[in-house]
């Protein structure tokens, strides 16, 4: 019986097939535990920032009303229970754009008119699209490598496509001017209308902030094409090291452009999921100085409000200036180690990554690590460091990423100890390939030459790796595959 | 040089200019307050339920501990909810939410938390289902009188068209199996594809539950046409006796479920539980590959981690469910007999309802001619001369004029008085005139 629509319910533009979500099954199937489950699979696919939580805890300890339903001592549940405004939460609203200026140094400033509220930036940026009217036969411009997540947000029920602007790594994967003519003539030959740019500043995956020149090139392309640009601003209290943080807001105050027709083109996405680590509570924003934008993903908000009752826990604390700079400060001193910590794992294991400043991730490159330049040796690479190694990562071809052998490693999501082992898993990992790639063995792949003698202790410790994995059954199958 | 926007954009199907709208703008502009503004507007076209937040503010005070979060508490971390934002939903809200919905029927029909999929409000659940069961330019059919959103959650964003069934006083408003042919014709002629019917029961704005044998007739409707069908059971805790109401769901358990694949419950917590600020809905569907496909969507309006766990605390307690049901029923007919009782002192009649936040009550004699302009004469009088903002029946696409859905949840019983006491005055003046 065909009773589903063709296009919304079985298009796979929800990308829930793609490694990036099939590697988070395998995740839940086997999870790593310190204690219960010291064998399973570390989660290094999952951009969460778990690194700041004491402090917000602590300020709930000392704030209680927030979480209470009180204000000043008073009990205000029935304004909460019954406020569905979708105009938002007004004393939210300041908050949240008093804290965007503060992120940005205070050398922008939000007028929360401006900012409609939505669950969560997966919800804000698909409102975003269907509000700037990208749909079907209509193209957004992405830089890659960007976030998986995009394919479905952008394009699953607003049936807009992505065209990618090839970024590569010859230039750290800068986007550059010819790029962008490149992408926008692609869309041309495909009969796609561009409809606008769409770049994550700081950028998921890179884990690194747009530089002004960058944005400036951006600014001059949509001015000359007349289309829209969206910056997706999710990470950017997240910036720990030198360049400094520049909005894309900053650079139309910069160019003094406020008030031209450019103006009214320039949209930010923003979320508290990533810098205060809340992504439950699905909290996420538009922001645009085009009224008719901000008319029309108001009354979209509606399909994705933020419970009232979030909005008054998170108004109060984001309105505590003393609580959000001290916040600020010590989120970013603190990514900033643990960020250190898994460069220089890396860097042990002979592992290099883009040099990165921001984000809950980093960039690596393993492409020395692939038996060639493909991306099936990417993805056979990539099962190994899940199966194998027992870390989630997320492959480059799932970001899109036009060159093979790149991966996204988060660092932000377990504590010291747990990265500390994933360091040295993948360390062990990369010196037995290593090794058996010197052995003078005929066998034609590198990995399998590793376990040709079925003897000595690097067999045991593969049994031992596949005894994590796989149950006896699938183990014996897989030594029957990849195993002479 | 203007910016073009989409169609989607600059379509008026989100439906903010109809009176529905217009009148909370002129309440918006002018509202009543016993002490601050005694002769403002009075909103009567809120369906909203005030009237048993006293037991959920009670419920809070005693379990603190445990349902609010950053309390000293293992079982509340903050930390592991803050994070939570799996589209599966907290089990232990789902499991309350299944529970809650059981209740509510008695026990006549159970709920597999596997099946319940969460969004943020009945708004999010209804557009869901229609990307899901519709493609652009398919036809859902509506029974009317409906509920104006209906018009944005089911249209605007999707493409999808509603196909009116049109429902009339003459017996009680009652889908019958000839009125869903004409509209299924009706769609065909228009080179529509019917991809299912929508009802919502009890009825807004009829505050009427649908009896049994219309429930099957709509339901063998929909299998002879091998088409959806979604039942907005919204209300289903706001039914003031509750033998009275009958969920698809007990039609699907009578016939052990067969066909049960086509059939999807929409359900929230804003109208039983009158906390539609924390944004809670749910699509129970008995169709696995709905569920799975409308989980993934759900991702666009998840429920917020901290009003799960709000609320599995709450709705899990069963001395609370059972007390506030029972409750909260007693105090709705009493509101409503109150309003339906002073509406018929001055001659007004209301249909004889059993549900809701609301009553649909007949002005139809007070109009100047039978028509859709004289309707709207009159309840531009009633908004800014009687100051109550009450909803026109041609907001709710209702084919007979003079009809208006009148709220009587949303205020204190000293309101509701005082907007009798106009009603009456108004009533007065006009025999007077005549």
């Amino acid at each position: 019986m065909k009773l589903l629509s063709r296009k919304g319910a079985i298009c796979n533009t929800h990308g829930q097939d793609t490694p990036y979500f099939l590697g988070w099954q395998e995740y839940e199937k086997n999870p790593y535990d310190e204690v219960r489950n010291p064998n399973g699979i570390i989660q290094m696919g999952l951009a969460e920032n778990q690194l700041s939580f004491d402090r917000l805890e602590s300020w709930l300890a000392a704030n209680p009303d927030a979480a209470g339903f009180k204000k000043n001592g008073v009990s205000i549940f029935r304004d909460l229970a019954l406020f569905q405004d979708y105009h938002g939460l007004p004393s939210f609203k300041k908050a949240m754009t008093d804290f965007m200026s503060d992120i940005r140094g205070n050398k922008v400033e939000f007028d929360p008119k401006n900012l409609v509220l939505m669950a969560g930036a997966t919800s804000a940026n698909e409102a975003l699209i269907f509000s700037l009217g990208a749909g079907e036969g209509d193209a957004l411009l992405l830089p890659t490598p960007y976030y998986p997540g995009f394919d479905r947000d952008l394009k699953w029920r607003t049936k807009a496509e992505i065209v990618p602007i090839i970024c590569s790594s010859s230039n750290g994967f800068q986007i550059t001017k010819s790029a962008l003519e490149k992408a926008y003539k692609t869309a041309g030959k495909k009969n796609l209308k561009v409809k606008g740019i769409l770049v994550t500043n700081p950028s998921n995956p890179l884990g690194t902030t747009i530089s002004k020149e960058e944005l400036n090139l951006l600014v001059d392309f949509i001015d000359k094409k007349q289309i829209d640009l969206i910056s997706d601003e999710i990470y950017s209290a997240t910036v720990f090291n030198s360049p400094e943080f520049t909005s894309i807001m900053e650079i139309l105050e910069e160019r003094k452009l406020r008030d031209t027709q450019l103006w009214n083109r320039v949209h930010i996405v923003y979320s508290l999921s990533k810098d205060l680590g809340l992504p439950g509570f699905r909290v996420g924003a538009i922001y645009s100085n085009n009224p008719t934008v901000v008319g029309t993903a108001t009354k979209m908000s509606s399909f994705g409000l933020v419970s009232s009752q979030t909005q008054h826990l998170l108004g109060e604390m984001l309105s505590d200036k003393i609580f959000t700079q001290n916040y600020l400060s010590e989120n970013q001193k603190r990514l900033k180690k643990r960020q250190e910590q898994l460069v220089s794992g890396l860097k042990n294991a002979g592992i290099h990554c883009l040099k990165g400043n921001a984000g809950l991730f980093t960039w690596v490159d393993m492409s020395h690590l692939l038996k060639n330049k493909t991306f099936e040796a990417e993805m056979d690479l990539w099962k190994k460091i899940v199966y194998q190694v027992g870390l989630n990562i997320s492959p480059g071809s799932s970001c899109h990423c036009s060159e093979p052998g790149w991966f996204r490693v988060c660092f932000a999501n377990m504590s010291e100890a747990t990265l500390d082992l994933a360091m040295v898993r993948l360390k062990d990992f990369v010196d037995s390939l290593l090794t058996s790639s010197t052995s003078t063995s005929t066998s034609t792949s590198a990995e399998r030459r590793v376990y040709k003698t079925k003897s000595g202790s690097r067999w045991k410790l593969f049994k031992w790796i596949c005894g994590l994995m796989f149950d006896k059954r699938e183990q014996d199958e897989w030594i029957d595959n990849y195993c002479f | 040089m203007e910016i073009e926007l989409s169609k989607v954009a600059v379509s008026s199907a989100h439906g903010e200019d109809s009176p529905y709208f217009a009148g909370w703008k002129a309440y918006d502009e002018n509202p009543y307050d016993e002490v601050h503004n005694p002769s403002g507007i009075i909103q009567m076209g809120l369906a909203e339920n005030q009237v048993s937040f006293d037991m959920v503010e009670e419920y809070l005070e005693e379990h603190s501990e445990q349902a609010l979060l950053g309390k000293k508490n293992k079982r509340s971390s903050f930390r592991e909810n803050a994070l939570f934002q799996d589209y599966h939903g907290l089990l232990s809200f789902r499991k309350a939410m299944a529970s809650f919905m059981e209740q509510i029927r008695g026990g006549k029909a159970k709920f597999n938390p596997e099946r319940i999929v969460l969004t943020a409000g009945v708004t999010a659940a209804n557009e869901l289902l229609t990307f899901i069961l519709t493609n652009p330019g398919d036809a859902l059919l509506v029974p009317t009188p409906y509920y104006p959103g209906l018009d944005r959650d089911l249209r605007w964003r999707t493409g999808a068209k509603i196909i009116p069934i049109h429902c009339e006083s003459s017996n009680g408003y009652q889908v019958t199996p000839k009125t869903m042919e004409v509209a299924y014709q009706n769609a065909q002629s228009m080179n529509m594809k019917v991809r299912g019917v929508l009802i919502t029961n009890p009825s807004n704005p009829l505050g009427v539950t649908i009896p049994r044998s219309t429930l099957e007739e709509i339901f063998n409707f929909v299998i002879q046409k091998n088409i959806h069908l979604v039942s907005d059971e919204i209300y289903s805790g706001s039914v003031f006796s509750s033998s009275d109401f009958v969920s698809i769901a007990e039609i699907l358990v009578s016939k052990n479920y067969k066909e049960a694949e086509r059939v999807h419950i929409v359900y929230s917590l804003s109208k039983d539980l009158g906390l539609p600020g924390f944004r809670v809905g749910t699509i129970y569907s008995y169709n696995d590959k709905v569920v799975t496909i409308a989980r993934r969507m759900s991702s666009f309006s998840l429920i917020s981690s901290q009003t799960q766990h709000l609320l599995a605390c709450m709705l899990l307690d069963e001395n609370f469910t059972e007390k506030y049901i029972r409750v909260n029923r007693e105090r709705l007919l009493k509101r409503q007999q109150l309003m339906v009782n002073g509406l018929r002192e001055y001659g007004i009649e209301c249909l004889e309802g059993n549900a809701c936040l609301f009553s649909w009550m007949n002005l139809s004699p007070f109009l100047e001619e039978p028509t859709m302009e004289s309707e709207l004469v009159l309840w531009n009088s009633i908004v800014n001369e009687v100051k109550l903002n009450i909803s026109p029946g041609s907001s709710c696409h209702c084919v007979e004029p003079g009809w208006f859905r009148i709220c009587f949840a949303n205020m204190s019983e000293k309101t509701l008085e005082v907007a009798l006491e106009r009603i009456g005055d108004f009533i007065l003046k006009r025999r007077a005139n005549k």
